[in-house]
């Protein structure tokens, strides 16, 4: 009898415990939509995605440029860094040696724990310089920070489609062989197809990554309030813009700030809304196999 | 033109894949040996015990190192035992239900927001409303806020692969439920918990944006709590950005990455003895 | 298992506890945080690093963020002084105390390898609102021209805005009446010349020196005493800025080092505007460069 009490005990303190660290999340999401809900309202919703205005001094604002520039360097870290991940991923699960592969995999693992600021860094040192130099423009651009975001978003995104790769139950791969197929085949007929939740989680995981990055972006993209009109041009993103405004704003300013955060919210619910009707699918097509 | 067989197709795919991989892991490595050959020879005795002067021209790093222990260490220890009661109890405690996938959605979504949001609110929230400033404590609680849905998740992910066999083993045996969750369920679940928390202290150290404006960036050595602070990572951006000097932040940059690489390491280390073990 | 969570739970109890203990019975006392200006910040910095070895009781803690993050610290109470590159707008005077510390010239900086040296108030606003793109356009390469400017709340861009985007610097009402010809789309309200949205933002006096720097096409302005002579400052108007120029107000770009502060002030932060007001205090900001204000 003691012991269920104890049990009981335990399991109250625990609920105590989850609930208000559930509670404490919900609250913090709810007071990002409080103070930028009222502001999209009152400016528009419309007008403050579709606008190019950022005046906040007028009142003016519109985050337009800020949603294309994220978009596009979004974009381009997931060309750079998800084909090179892919690539390393297929490479390390279906065509190394096991010896290579427990030296590099712990190798591109580690790695990942690299602050973004020395990402950054090194971009501004070698990357913008020389895409001034070679290609033209000021450096500062949208090409610098995709390639600055893609490999930062490496490690993670090879790591998690190795898993994903190495998931895949062996008698597919051993099927494919015994049917006559070179490995190449399985790989790209077979292994991508089956692993494909995980691979797009994967990559979903590097996006959202990218997106959220902020140091390293405010170094090498320029943080222009233009629309970019090509890849060697500046651009802002929207986390930049947070960055870049919060010390100083005030009141609706600062509000507007709150709006641009919910708007990145509303980027990433999307993102992994995608990733789980994605692998719900994937799982409902292997309960019915 | 003849399709090219089979086996010309996979010499010519594993061809780009090593190039592909070997771009990968070379540009990854020489990030690492180039913030390394240029900052380690800067890394002296001195400069891990001294405190700045002029602005981080001279002298040392101590303070930030200190400042980056306390603010990354104080967040990961408020969101460590939070975030892993939490995954136990919606793991174990609770049904598979309608809620549990909507906290298991939301979670999800807080650990992919992107940092600068945790660091707006814990601005307004921490640093202004509650009244605690540019300071440790503002910083520290921002940084284990932002990494608590992530523990959560992770936990919770490692918690729900331990086969179910072992519970109603435990059961069987007429271990309580508390018992088999410690016993049983977090023993197996440790490497998977610990790569989150390993994770998050690593998120913690290298975090800038957040702790920015929650922190703050004194150079003093903080003696208490609600004393503003540096983070390395933060001084290192400040010297690279401003200039002020290089050599310096590379310093500071290998002091970074050679700490956040012996971390991983350690971590890495311990959880293959802990399997062991267990095994 | 139970080892590792108990000792974990003391560790943590132990930090937590100290944490909060050191802060209340702290004996330093609370240091003297003066938040703002990133052209302040620097000498500000080094202000506090004199005091400091004067009376090592005392703290001060310097962090930068833009004039007008200063000013906002202070009204919402997380800073002792803030520190500003500009003067006090009228709702901000209302509430708040500026006291000078210093006067500073504001450069308008080009790379070391461009050879234009010398440019009019007229020319550098067109530039700077984009009328102007390319380098020949002023006498020098034919290359496009990267224009580098500041936050919005940074005082230095506030004074730049002042200075130079306006068209005559005349009081408010005048300048309403008398857009100058030479400006880009004149926004309605105010009748300043905005800055062209092509321009490339950083977020201090270093990170733009930095950018000029290394650019050779690139233009910014910045707090003179922090030039240093790595670039190339542009002659105005026929007037070399140099600390004599800004004392003798020949140079017309110039603008007031205040600390603000609210009400009442602390003891401790009250002496450190004290000590920065002494001859000694002025003599460490004179030897750098910037303009006494004894």
């Amino acid at each position: 009898m003691r012991q269920a009490a104890k049990d009981k005990c335990i399991s109250l303190i625990l609920l105590a415990v989850a609930m208000s660290a559930i509670a404490s999340l919900a609250m913090i999401a709810a007071f990002i939509f409080r103070e930028g809900l009222p502001i999209m309202m009152k400016v528009g919703v419309g007008k403050f995605l579709l606008s190019s205005d950022w005046y906040p001094q007028e009142g003016r604002f519109g985050i337009f440029p800020m949603i294309v520039g994220s978009l596009a360097v979004t974009a381009g870290a997931m060309v750079i860094g998800g084909t090179l991940s892919l690539a390393c991923a297929i490479l390390l699960t279906q065509f190394c040696p096991p010896k290579v592969v427990s030296i590099l995999k712990p190798c591109i693992e580690l790695l990942a724990g690299i602050p973004s600021v020395v990402y950054g860094f090194i971009g501004v040192v070698i990357l913008v310089p020389a895409i001034s130099r070679y290609l033209g423009g000021p450096g500062l651009s949208v090409l610098a920070a995709s390639v600055v975001l893609g490999v930062m978003i490496l490690p993670t995104v090879t790591s998690i489609s190795v898993d994903a790769l190495r998931a895949v139950p062996r008698s597919y791969r051993e099927g494919a062989i015994a049917l006559g197929a070179t490995e190449w085949q399985t790989t790209h007929r077979v292994m991508l197809k089956a692993a494909r939740s995980g691979i797009v989680a994967a990559m979903i995981l590097g996006m959202g990554r990218a997106v959220g990055e902020t140091m390293a972006v405010i170094m090498v993209a320029g943080n222009t309030l233009d629309l970019p009109h090509s890849i060697l041009a500046p651009v802002r993103t929207l986390t930049s813009n947070i960055a870049l405004e919060m010390g100083y704003a005030a009141g609706e300013h600062r509000r507007a700030l709150f709006a641009t955060g919910v708007t990145l919210f509303a980027i990433i619910m999307i993102l992994n809304t995608i990733a789980l009707t994605v692998s719900r699918r994937r799982a409902r097509k292997a309960g019915q196999s | 033109m003849k399709r090219p067989s089979p086996a010309a197709m996979q010499r010519l795919a594993v061809s780009f894949m090593w190039l592909g991989t070997i771009l990968t892991v070379g540009v990854l490595l020489f990030i690492v040996a180039y913030i390394l050959t240029l900052g380690l020879p800067h890394v002296t005795w001195e400069f891990l015990s001294q405190g700045p002067r002029l602005m981080g021209r001279e002298g040392g790093v101590f303070p930030m190192i200190v400042g980056t222990l306390w603010v990354a260490g104080l967040a990961v220890m408020i969101a460590a035992p939070v975030g892993v009661i939490t995954a136990i109890y919606l793991t174990e405690y609770t049904l598979e239900g309608k809620l549990t996938a909507v906290i298991r959605f939301g979670a999800d979504c807080l650990a992919g927001i992107p940092s600068i949001i945790f660091g707006l609110f814990g601005f307004v929230f921490f640093a202004i409303t509650l009244g605690m400033g540019l300071s440790v404590l503002s910083g520290a609680l921002t940084l284990a806020i932002m990494v608590l849905p992530t523990i959560i998740r992770t936990s919770e992910e490692a918690i729900r692969a331990v086969p179910r066999a072992y519970r109603e083993a435990g059961y069987g045996l007429g271990a309580t439920r508390w018992g088999v969750v410690t016993k049983v369920v977090l023993r197996s679940a440790l490497p998977g918990i610990g790569t989150g928390v390993v994770l998050s202290i690593g998120r913690s150290i290298s975090e800038t944006a957040a702790v920015m404006l929650t922190a703050g960036s004194a150079l003093r050595l903080p003696t208490s709590a609600f004393d503003s602070t540096r983070t390395l990572a933060l001084h290192f951006y400040i010297l690279a950005r401003e200039g002020i000097s290089m050599s310096k932040a590379y310093a500071t940059a290998s002091v970074l990455i050679v700490a956040i690489l012996a971390i991983n390491l350690f971590a890495y280390w311990v959880m293959q003895r802990f399997v062991a073990k267990v095994r | 298992m139970k080892w590792i969570i108990a000792a974990f739970l003391a560790l943590a109890a132990a930090v937590v506890f100290v944490s909060i203990g050191a802060g209340w019975g702290g004996h330093r006392g609370k240091p003297v945080v003066c938040i703002g200006s990133t052209s302040v910040e620097p000498f500000a910095e080094m202000l506090a690093e004199e005091f400091q070895h004067k009376d090592p009781n005392l703290s001060i803690d310097v962090q930068g963020g833009g004039s007008t993050a200063g000013i906002q610290a202070i009204l919402e109470g997380i800073a002792d002084i803030g520190m500003c590159s500009r003067s006090l707008n009228p709702p901000e005077a209302a509430k708040l105390r500026g006291i000078p510390i210093a006067l500073d010239g504001l450069a308008v900086v080009v790379n070391k390898s461009n050879p234009v040296t010398a440019l009019t108030r007229d020319q550098v606003r067109a530039i700077f609102s984009g009328e102007v793109a390319r380098w020949s356009e002023v006498g020098g390469a034919d290359e496009p021209i990267d224009l580098i400017t500041r936050e919005e709340g940074s005082g230095t861009r506030e004074a730049f805005m002042k200075l130079v985007m306006e068209a005559k610097v005349a009081p408010p009402a005048a300048a309403a009446s008398q857009p100058s010809t030479a400006s880009a789309p004149a926004a309605a309200p105010p009748p300043v010349v905005r800055i062209s949205r092509k321009a490339m933002t950083q977020e201090s006096n270093g990170a733009v020196k930095e950018l000029v720097k290394h650019n050779r096409r690139a233009i910014g302005y910045m707090s003179l005493g922090l030039v240093h002579d790595e670039l190339k400052i542009i002659t105005v108007d026929g007037v070399h800025p140099t600390a004599e120029a800004v004392r003798s107000k020949q140079y017309p770009l110039m603008r007031p080092f205040l600390f603000v502060v609210r009400g009442t002030v602390r003891p401790a932060a009250q002496d450190f505007i004290d000590y920065v007001l002494t001859p000694e205090g002025q003599h460490v900001l004179e030897k750098e460069g910037l303009v006494g204000v004894r």
